[in-house]
């Protein structure tokens, strides 16, 4: 623990601190462009200079020094105040002074850093440099002029993201960040680099210009695309969320999230449900409220009812429909839409038990039917870091583009009781041997042969469990601590022919199956669901309710409204609640907090943030059969109905996945 | 006390004979170096350290010190590796291509006697791109070396394995800073490293690697052979050998030419560069070691010691000594001018203030130059260049700071004056 004086205060930093850490401990401020947290240390900006003794009679970059023994760091002196207003001059010679119309303004590192640290008025007069604009895909607006050459976006894609698909060309002035050939970015979290780009040279193409960032009101937010519930922020105006956001959270998502995630915001005001609907004649007609619930009344389903539930629905709108199911006599509850019927009798075995964080430090991976960058980009992005440190992965299932060396062992699962001769030793040898479960995994029923497998190579051991299942429906854990489970998987509920089906959401199920069911559908989009529905009733999406969510780790997280939904659409559990009175049972709760609390009382984890226990990993018997043809993401952009209903997402998945060129209007 | 003709190193700079490997044995390379080798890796750089031999590639450290950083300790999966840098692209310069083309083996030999005193498993050299000839020369040279076993496999019988590779840069003045030449080899953008850490701890593949100039490596057997005792006893003390020197300008015979360290620069041009085109009188400036490094006017250099030293004591560097000279028909502020597009072209545009201020600094210089300035900016463009100074990641800043602030400090008069005939000018 080498001790270090900044400015007159003496501290010990942690062994391999660098300079600049040292002094953020010493509660310094160090301006900065290159450096950032988790990319490698660049050093090219020169803005985070100080004066440091002893060394040259020189400034020193403090991102890239080493903090040692002894040393006298001076981050207030004449020589660092001077460095940093010439290092600003530079900046600022070839920078564009279009703020008033640059989409960074108000969050642009250079605006903040250039009023703390700079001249305040500028002694260049020669012509400034302009940089022709560069294509980087649908998501990723570009003022290159305003490039300061950072590389942050360069060293993102090659070091996170891990695919070179962003560079540098030519040198000097001249030098340029572009994309290879000026293609898209193809990354699932290419966006990412807009949030890393400290000005306004990369920016958001479909939120360009539509407002200023002290505009907007922040929520913290649980992202719903997929299960591993990046925390987000939700920036809204008035009645719509205009951009989201990622937040830092180091045992989740670090500071990433899915371009999926980010972009499926504008999905959130197209083909909105925003009032209810009544079939009549097979045709669907607008009706309200009272008709509608008198239509739900009418069914009289007595014990006939089944609940299904869809991808990104929350805890408490489970937890009401169970309470209403339960008060009508039944229990047919089901999560799994697309027919999954994994024993679910112990929930440790399909529960991420690793961690994100923990992820990152097995040393061995062993994936079985999972196409981790579509399933789970930012799972992908710790399974990279873990192979930089030397892990190894194994892959059973069909290849996929991976961003790390990998040895795939073929479609067989078969492979799975007897492993090739590699990967069994390397589990064998591994210290913190991991296995990831997909769903292609469940859906073959692997999860016996993978239980039998941990148990062999003993992933569990001291201090570390290597047993993933991992999933990709945000609702996926929350509703199996909620019973949202049956033995049979959904084919249980098709087999009870209810009389009353309602879907929270559901509109991955094949309703063929419930032809003679009444579909009362809950949910915010016209989607597949809400097609098949006899009853339709206007609910809010993930960004009009508070609710519980809980990712693929058992993690549970709690997000904030922060928009109200449109037109008459009401909050899920306020619907279920009427419905309760429509058929004349009581399901003992009149508001949100009531039904939390019963919600907690039924499942304390759920009340408690953080990551739930669900005891020791079950025995698994050997012996898997079949192959795994195919992953169940056929399109990463339009996994849900948000994302189907959002063009931005169209247009990735049109461009990005089935090649499809558009061009510009201005072309 | 001018140098003999016995006592030069490169006797084959003027290329009178062949360079192939017959011509270049008659001349004493390759006699024996197996006894070299068989002095021990310690013994070798210990010589070299007595010998004084500073790096020739500018800088001026010394060499056998520079060899002394490598681990001592082989490891198979961590080997050193010798890079030669053959990058010769700092204008005024040309002592590296005379080696290569006329001497190539000196440079082969040294290799192999640096590259097995630091232990290296093998010695990259790294050729200027626009240098195809000489790269061609050095191409057959190696070949030639390998096909006599001189080197491969149990170099010279001496049980040492070691390869030389050549390897052709694509012609960036950067590729010639270490570090970048090191990203270079290794096929990356040519764009310096930070240091720490220094190259001797992680260089090529993050290898353990030395960096050496040409000229430093091309001297080390010739030292080997006729002991450090002798190459000391050229130079003044801590500036000791002998030197190429590339006369360039307006002297009336330029020459590449081995003299001894400190030779007076009077007697430098006198005895090889038959004066000043037009006199002592008619000289305006001078700039001692290539152009990076700031001039110096002619009333102070007529007595400089040409060393480290004497350039360093009148503001100036010896760097490459690629003595390059003006008289008074040059017009001084246009070649400042000059040197400062070169430096703007081959920025290498990492890092803030050489990207931007060499470019800031040119058109600055080129206003200056015709007088279409205000006085003020000539203090602001003095700021400028201190502000790029030392603030950079490599010396490529310094080196385009360099020669503004030579021509400020020395030619400010100059300046102003064009500055008040254009305002004159103007006004008329």
């Amino acid at each position: 623990m080498p001790k270090v004086t900044v400015d007159g205060i003496e501290l010990e930093v942690p062994q391999g601190a660098t300079v600049l850490q040292a002094c953020e401990l010493a509660g310094k401020e160090i301006p900065r462009f290159c450096y950032h947290e988790r990319l490698s240390i660049a050093g090219n900006c020169r803005m985070c200079l100080v004066e440091v003794s002893p060394g040259p009679p020189k400034p020193q970059a403090s991102c890239a020094l080493p903090a040692a023994e002894g040393q006298n760091i001076r981050t207030d002196s004449a020589m660092v105040k001077k460095a940093r207003e010439g290092v600003m001059e530079f900046l600022l010679i070839n920078h564009p002074l279009d703020c008033p119309i640059c989409d960074q303004g108000g969050e642009c590192d250079l605006q903040d850093q250039s009023v703390a640290y700079g001249r305040g008025n500028s002694r260049y007069h020669e012509p400034k440099r302009a940089v022709t604009e560069k294509y980087m895909g649908p998501l990723i607006k570009t003022t290159m002029t305003r490039c300061i050459q950072c590389t942050r976006c360069v060293r993102f894609s090659e070091e996170i993201a891990g695919v070179d698909e962003i560079g540098a060309l030519y040198r000097g002035e001249n030098m340029q960040i572009t994309t290879y050939l000026e293609k898209a970015a193809k990354h699932e979290l290419s966006a990412n680099v807009i949030d890393l780009c400290p000005v306004g040279a990369l920016t958001s193409g479909p939120y360009a210009f539509e407002a200023r960032p002290w505009e907007l009101k922040k929520t913290l937010s649980i992202d719903v695309s997929d299960a591993c519930g990046a925390n987000i922020r939700l920036d809204s105006r008035g009645r719509e969320v205009l951009r989201i956001l990622p937040r830092i959270n180091d045992d989740v998502n670090e500071e990433w999230i899915t371009d999926k995630a980010r972009y499926q915001v504008d999905g959130l005001t197209k083909r909105r449900l925003d009032q209810p609907w009544l079939r009549k004649n097979g045709k669907l007609v607008a009706a309200s409220w009272n008709e509608a619930f008198a239509a739900v009344a009418k069914v009289k389903p007595g014990k006939s009812v089944a609940v299904v539930a869809g991808d990104m629905v929350d805890c408490e709108t489970m937890f009401a429909a169970k309470a209403l199911a339960g008060a009508l006599g039944s229990s047919l509850l089901e999560g799994r839409q697309g027919g999954l019927d994994y024993d679910c009798s112990s929930l440790a075995a399909v529960n991420f038990n690793s961690g994100f964080a923990g992820i990152e430090t097995a040393d061995v991976v062993l994936i079985v039917g999972s196409n981790l960058r579509w399933e789970a980009p930012l799972v992908n992005v710790r399974i990279r870091k873990a192979v930089k440190q030397g892990a190894k992965v194994f892959i059973v299932g069909p290849e996929w583009e991976t961003t790390y060396p990998v040895t795939f062992l073929g479609n067989d699962l078969a492979v799975l009781d007897k492993l090739p001769k590699d990967a069994a030793d390397a589990l064998k040898a591994a210290q913190r041997p991991a296995l990831i479960l997909g769903g292609a995994g469940f859906g073959k029923g692997a999860l016996g042969a993978c239980l039998a497998l941990a148990d062999k190579y003993k992933l569990v051991r001291d201090g570390w469990n290597g047993f993933n299942g991992l999933h990709m429906a945000a609702a996926r854990m929350g509703g199996l601590m909620l019973g949202y489970a049956q033995k049979g998987g959904i084919a249980d509920l098709v087999a009870a022919k209810p009389k009353l089906l309602i879907a929270l959401g559901a509109d991955e199920v094949d309703y063929t199956k419930f032809s003679d069911s009444i579909v009362v559908y809950i949910g915010h989009h016209g989607d597949k669901g809400a097609h098949a529905a006899d009853i339709i009733l206007p609910a809010s999406a993930f960004t009009e309710k508070a609710g519980t969510y809980v990712n693929t780790e058992g993690r549970v997280q709690f997000a904030e409204q922060a928009v109200f939904a449109p037109g008459d659409a009401r909050e899920d559990w306020t619907i279920l609640r009427a419905m309760a009175d429509a058929l004349g049972v009581s399901v003992g709760f009149d508001s949100f907090e009531d039904l939390r609390a019963a919600m907690i009382a039924a499942v304390p984890a759920l009340g408690v943030e953080g990551l739930a226990d669900y005891g020791a990993l079950p025995k698994g018997k050997a012996g898997a059969k079949g192959a795994i043809e195919a992953y169940p993401i056929k399109d990463f952009y339009l996994t849900n109905p948000i994302a189907r209903a959002s063009e931005t997402m169209q247009r990735c998945s049109a461009e990005l996945l089935h090649g499809e060129e558009f061009t510009e209007a201005a072309e | 006390m001018a140098l003999a003709d016995k006592d030069r190193i490169f006797t084959n700079l003027y290329g009178y004979q062949p360079w192939n490997l017959k011509a270049a044995q008659a001349r004493g390379d390759w006699d024996n170096t197996k006894a070299i080798l068989a002095k021990g890796r310690d013994a070798i750089i210990q010589e070299i350290k007595d010998s004084g031999l500073r790096g020739r590639g500018g800088a001026g450290f010394p060499t056998g010190m520079k060899w002394s950083f490598m681990p001592k300790e082989y490891r198979p999966d961590r080997p050193g590796f010798l890079v030669i840098n053959a990058d010769e692209s700092e204008p005024g310069s040309c002592k590296d291509r005379e080696i290569i083309r006329h001497d190539p083996h000196k440079l082969i030999e040294g290799a192999l006697v640096a590259g097995f005193a630091m232990g290296a498993r093998a010695a990259y050299i790294y050729v200027r791109g626009e240098y195809i000839r000489e790269a061609e020369t050095l191409f057959a040279a190696v070949q030639e070396a390998y096909d006599a076993g001189l080197i491969g496999k149990n170099a010279c019988k001496s049980g040492y394995d070691f390869d030389v590779f050549v390897h052709r840069g694509a012609g960036a003045y950067i590729c010639g800073e270490e570090t970048a030449m090191i990203e270079s080899l290794e096929g990356k953008k040519g764009q310096p490293r930070l240091k720490p850490p220094f190259p001797a701890g992680a260089g090529v593949y993050g290898c353990p690697t030395t960096v050496n100039n040409v000229e430093s490596i091309a001297v080390a057997p010739t030292i080997m052979r006729r002991s450090a005792g002798w190459f000391a006893s050229f130079g003044r003390e801590n500036n000791k050998g002998t030197k190429l020197f590339q006369i360039s300008g307006h002297v009336n015979t330029p020459c590449v030419v081995e003299e001894e360290m400190s030779i007076p620069f009077r007697e430098l041009i006198e005895r090889h560069c038959g004066g000043i085109r037009g006199g002592w009188d008619n000289l305006l400036a001078v700039i001692p070691g290539g152009s990076s490094v700031p001039l110096v006017p002619a009333d102070q250099c007529f007595d400089m010691p040409m060393d480290f030293d004497g350039c360093k004591a009148l503001g100036s560097g010896l760097g490459t000594a690629a003595v390059i000279v003006m008289d008074k028909s040059t017009d001084i502020v246009r070649a400042i001018s000059r040197l400062s597009h070169f430096y703007m072209h081959e920025s290498c545009g990492q890092c803030t203030p050489c990207r931007e201020g060499t470019g800031w600094m040119y058109r600055v210089m080129e206003r200056l130059r015709t007088g279409d300035a205000d006085v003020g900016e000539i203090d602001m463009l003095q700021e400028v260049t201190k502000q790029i100074e030392g603030h950079t990641i490599c010396a490529l800043g310094d080196a385009a700071a360099w020669p503004i602030q030579g021509l400020i400090k020395h030619f400010r008069p100059e300046l102003e004056r064009r500055i008040a005939e254009n305002v004159r000018e103007a006004a008329e």
